[in-house]
């Protein structure tokens, strides 16, 4: 019986290591497959022109590397145009988005009116509009409204959303009512309510919210691409693919790679500094953009 | 199956993590869990119970110490090799599966010569449907029963296997009042029927007091006390355990033991030979007589009357308790008009605890 | 009280007005162009109403061939991805060093850009002449013969595609199983341990059946994500999908709309309402199926 007992033991502390070391295996395993693009990305950016082009087996590890292609990747092509570029589209979109659906938000969930319901419900259905559908059409309104490469053209489609909208009306409605009376009491205007107190306390969702825009807007290339083909307003993603295809007259990878290193740093930077922010946001809620 | 724990030690790293020191949920806990038995593990949360339990099942894994099933050393045997039965507070009914397939479920593992057929699987899950009257409800959703059918199912589905030891953590909290009653009851019932070594958590005096056949009293991961109900009642060994213990709780006095007498206040109440010093005297509710020339004075605050006994609320400045609640028989005539009342101590419920320890000082009357 | 209502719709006017503008009249005005025949962009004139667009559309060689590599992609990246996503949260679940840190890794390729991380893909896969490529070394080293994965042979385009896409799905789905996966009452685990539940029964009859609304959430957001499939290919092929044979359906409606095979807004119309029918089917059929299954 004790020896029964002691075979026991010991297979189950056996298979409960091997499944660990399994385990650790397969997430080490997925994990690499997740980094070594970045690894390949940063490693070819700092290889010379030359030395990457010699390498018919590529080397793991330089021993001579060379910032001369991030100079070659902002002087070559017009990346620091694209970039700011970018950021202007991002820094405008997202404000003024914010700035439609905050009061779009607050009208449904403390103001009442008729038609609240109807109103909001149809709201809601209109997420189930796939953008494929409307492109077409605000690609041709854009066009007649000859807004095609400008920003006005870039931003406009992009500044409402109903699913934030819904996302924060969710948040403002969980605001007890107490305090609205309590501040109506006082003698608050509805507007400063809203400034002075719902949106300090539904902070935390209007970062998520603005950041979830932001890595939206950073990584859009679909409307920018129909919408623009003069370089001067092209955004990272179809500069990119402006670099891939005319690029640096000719095939020039190491400077290919660093401009997309420089392309994907301040997303990284902007994830390790916002991580939980924007997993629980993307968990609530988003979908790759 | 007797149970015999050794020296078991359970630390857990502190969940700050400035701080260095492990926290000891329990503490070089020995004791013999005789066959067959009821035994309630009863203290405030957080005194280790919880964790106790958890390391007889073989969930979690001692620091130190050994435990013994029968003669078998079963420290390192994984829960699902131990054989225990366990029932969870929130009963842990898998959701998705009805009745019949909760209770089963522990059966569907069974490999080798010991699997089973379909029909021997539903007749044996029949039968501990039966044992706890639930076998009119075989084919519910576990969201379709009240909590004390749920509870129940969990009985059952512990029950089925056959353990050699069944676990319960906190089996009666989620119940209502009523519905506790009468389902501690019941596992007693259970308990007596299936004669399984039994031992279960609760932070419920009154409920361990009434079905257990031994109480282990337990405080910060250490035994206090362990025996039989009565005796841990009338004989508690630390100002702990006589607090812990009885509803309504014992009353306890500032006092001091002087020149062979135990004073409260200025009140002489008799003669002992207890050494001299500062004491805690305890008193249980029904260790009060009401009596004209009682040695204890206490202001009178009014009176509840529970028919066959009389509830004296009174206050004396020397308690630690807000008020007294003394239990007398309803056929004392009380004056409730009168500002005072007068009480003499019955010297067996009378419990004298030191002042330094807490433990108890046994005394004999003079 | 009226005043009560004007305030709200003017709270309410900016997104009232963008919403009109870009998402309920682009809705309607969709069908209308998909039923215009012969329309001309240049001066925004057609000849009659009718249902010829979706015939051409229906017998465009590069929109069959659009559905075709749609429907394999789809097919073979949404239960590949959901597995390994499980597989992968099922692992990470189960762990507790080390736990945040992959997790953390797991969600970067969420934040990066598709098109730029598509050409690092681009460079590991691709045949040069100077060099085959580090994902073709492998393939020598294990006694393969080297393939042109971006301009060769359409098995191992679509291969890259596929690879590709799965890369990008993964971090949504690890972080939707893995939250799911943490939400299942850990007393569920204890007591099937306690039992002598093996770890296999345990995820099929406990793990499985607990998590089947996330599992089937992320079924169908897969297939309209996949169905939607784009900005993958052109990062790996470029923007000429159709001269690679890799194009998708919504790359066929982007390529009618602009470009030099584009100016026909009636031919993308009726391909994207092609598509937003099947999706919509498709998505009705994971709606019937999940309701036999979901158990809650």
């Amino acid at each position: 019986m004790v020896n029964d007992y002691e075979k026991i033991e010991r297979s189950a502390a056996l298979r409960s290591r091997v499944i660990k070391v399994i385990v650790y295996s397969l997430l080490i395993f997925w994990g690499l497959m997740v980094l070594f693009p970045f690894y390949w990305m940063i490693l070819t950016s700092i290889k010379s022109y030359a030395s990457y082009n010699s390498e018919y087996i590529p080397q793991f590890l330089t021993l001579s590397p060379t910032l001369q292609n991030y100079a070659d990747a902002f002087t070559a092509v017009p990346l620091a145009k694209y970039f700011l570029n970018t950021l202007i589209f991002t820094v405008i979109t997202t404000a003024v988005m914010m700035i439609v659906i905050i009061p779009a938000a607050f009208a449904f969930a403390r103001l009442e009116f008729a038609g609240k319901n109807l109103l909001f419900t149809l709201f809601l259905s209109l997420m189930m509009i796939p953008n494929e559908l409307v492109v077409i059409t605000n690609y041709v309104t854009i066009t007649n409204l000859d807004l095609r490469n400008t920003f006005t053209g870039l931003i406009l489609p992009s500044v409402t959303s109903v699913f934030y909208i819904y996302l924060l009306k969710e948040n403002f409605s969980q605001i007890p009512n107490e305090l609205y009376f309590a501040a109506k009491v006082d003698g608050t205007s509805d507007m400063k309510y809203l400034l002075r107190v719902m949106m300090p306390i539904c902070r935390p969702t209007l970062v998520t919210i603005a950041i979830l825009k932001i890595i939206e807007c950073w990584n859009s290339y679909i409307w920018p691409r129909l919408i623009t083909d003069n370089e001067a307003y092209y955004l990272v993603s179809n500069g990119i693919q402006e670099i891939r295809e005319n690029g640096f007259g000719r095939e020039n990878i190491p400077a290919m790679m660093a401009a997309v290193v420089v392309i994907s740093v301040p997303l990284v930077i902007l994830f390790l500094i916002f991580r939980k922010k924007i997993m629980a946001g993307v968990a609530r809620g988003g979908t790759k953009g | 199956m007797k149970v015999v724990l050794q020296n078991l030690t359970k630390k857990f790293p502190n969940r700050n993590k400035k701080i260095k020191e492990d926290v000891v949920a329990v503490n070089d806990f020995s004791f013999e869990i005789p066959d067959g038995k009821l035994i309630g593990l009863l203290g405030p949360s957080g005194c280790g119970k919880s964790t106790t339990l958890n390391l007889i099942s073989g969930l979690q894994k001692p620091t130190s110490g050994r435990i013994f099933f029968g003669d078998d050393d079963v420290t390192d045997l994984p829960a699902e090799n131990r054989g225990v039965g366990l029932v969870f507070q929130n009963y842990a009914l898998y959701p998705h599966l009805t009745v019949r397939e909760n209770i089963t479920f522990p059966l569907g593992n069974l490999k080798g010569k010991d699997k089973l057929t379909k029909e021997q699987m539903n007749e044996k899950a029949l039968e501990a449907a039966k044992l706890v009257q639930i076998d009119g409800l075989m084919d519910r959703k576990p969201n379709e029963l009240s909590g004390g059918q749920q509870q129940r199912v969990a009985i059952a589905r512990a029950l089925v296997k056959m353990p050699r030891v069944l676990l319960l953590d906190e089996p009666l909290s989620n119940l209502d009042a009523r519905l506790r009653l009468q389902t501690r009851e019941e596992l007693k019932r259970i308990q007596t029927e299936t004669k399984i070594t039994t031992v279960f958590v609760t932070h419920d005096q009154e409920e361990a007091m009434s079905i257990s056949d031994m109480i282990v009293v337990m405080k910060d991961g250490v035994i206090q006390q362990i025996g039989a109900p009565q005796d841990v009642y009338d004989d508690p060994v630390n100002l702990f355990v006589a607090k812990f213990l009885g509803t309504p709780p014992i009353t306890v006095f500032d006092g001091k033991v002087e020149k062979g007498a135990l004073y409260i206040g200025s009140d002489k109440i008799f003669d002992t030979d207890a050494p001299d010093g500062e004491v805690y005297a305890a008193v249980r509710p029904e260790g009060f007589i009401l009596d004209d020339n009682g040695t204890l004075s206490c202001d009178l605050k009014r009176v509840e009357v529970m028919g066959r006994d009389v509830t004296i609320v009174s206050a004396n400045t020397y308690s630690h308790n807000p008020s007294i609640r003394s239990i007398v028989s309803a056929e004392n005539k009380i004056d409730i008009a009168s500002a005072s009342v007068r009480f003499s101590l019955k010297p067996y419920k009378t419990h004298l605890f030191s002042k330094a320890d807490e433990s108890r000082i046994y005394y004999n009357v003079r | 009280m009226d005043n009560k209502n004007n305030k709200a719709w003017l709270y309410l006017l900016p997104a009232i007005l963008f919403l009109t503008a870009f998402l309920v009249y682009p809705l309607i005005d969709v069908f209308v162009y998909s039923f215009e025949e012969g329309y001309n962009s240049a001066s925004q004139t057609f000849f009659g109403v009718g249902t010829y667009n979706y015939s051409y559309v229906l017998h465009d060689p590069y929109f069959l061939r659009a559905v075709q590599n749609t429907l394999i992609l789809v097919f073979i990246t949404v239960p590949l991805s959901t597995g390994i996503a499980l597989l992968i949260s099922v692992g990470l679940n189960s762990i507790t060093k080390l736990k945040e840190l992959f997790q953390t890794v797991y969600f970067l390729p969420y934040v990066t850009n598709t098109l730029a991380v598509g050409l690092v893909f681009m460079i590991l896969f691709k045949k040069t002449p100077y060099t085959d490529g580090l994902v073709n070394l492998i393939i020598n080293f294990f006694g393969g013969s080297s393939v042109d994965f971006i301009d060769g042979p359409y098995w191992a385009k679509m291969f890259v595609l596929c690879f590709y896409t799965i890369w990008v799905v993964m971090p949504f789905k690890i972080l939707i199983f893995t939250s799911a996966l943490a939400s299942v009452n850990k007393d569920y685990y204890n007591a099937a341990k306690v039992d002598g539940t093996s770890r296999f029964r345990t995820f099929m009859k406990i793990t499985l059946p607990m998590i089947s609304p996330t599992v089937f959430y992320l079924v169908i957001t897969g297939f309209i994500g996949a169905f939607k499939a784009y900005s993958d290919a052109v990062a790996l092929f470029g923007t000429n999908l159709n001269a690679a044979e890799m194009n998708t359906i919504v790359g066929y409606v982007y390529d009618m709309l602009y470009g030099d095979s584009g100016g026909y807004p009636s031919y993308a119309s009726a391909a994207a309402i092609i598509l937003f029918v099947i999706v919509l089917t498709i998505t009705c059929i994971n709606l019937l199926v999940s309701k036999k299954h979901v158990h809650y």
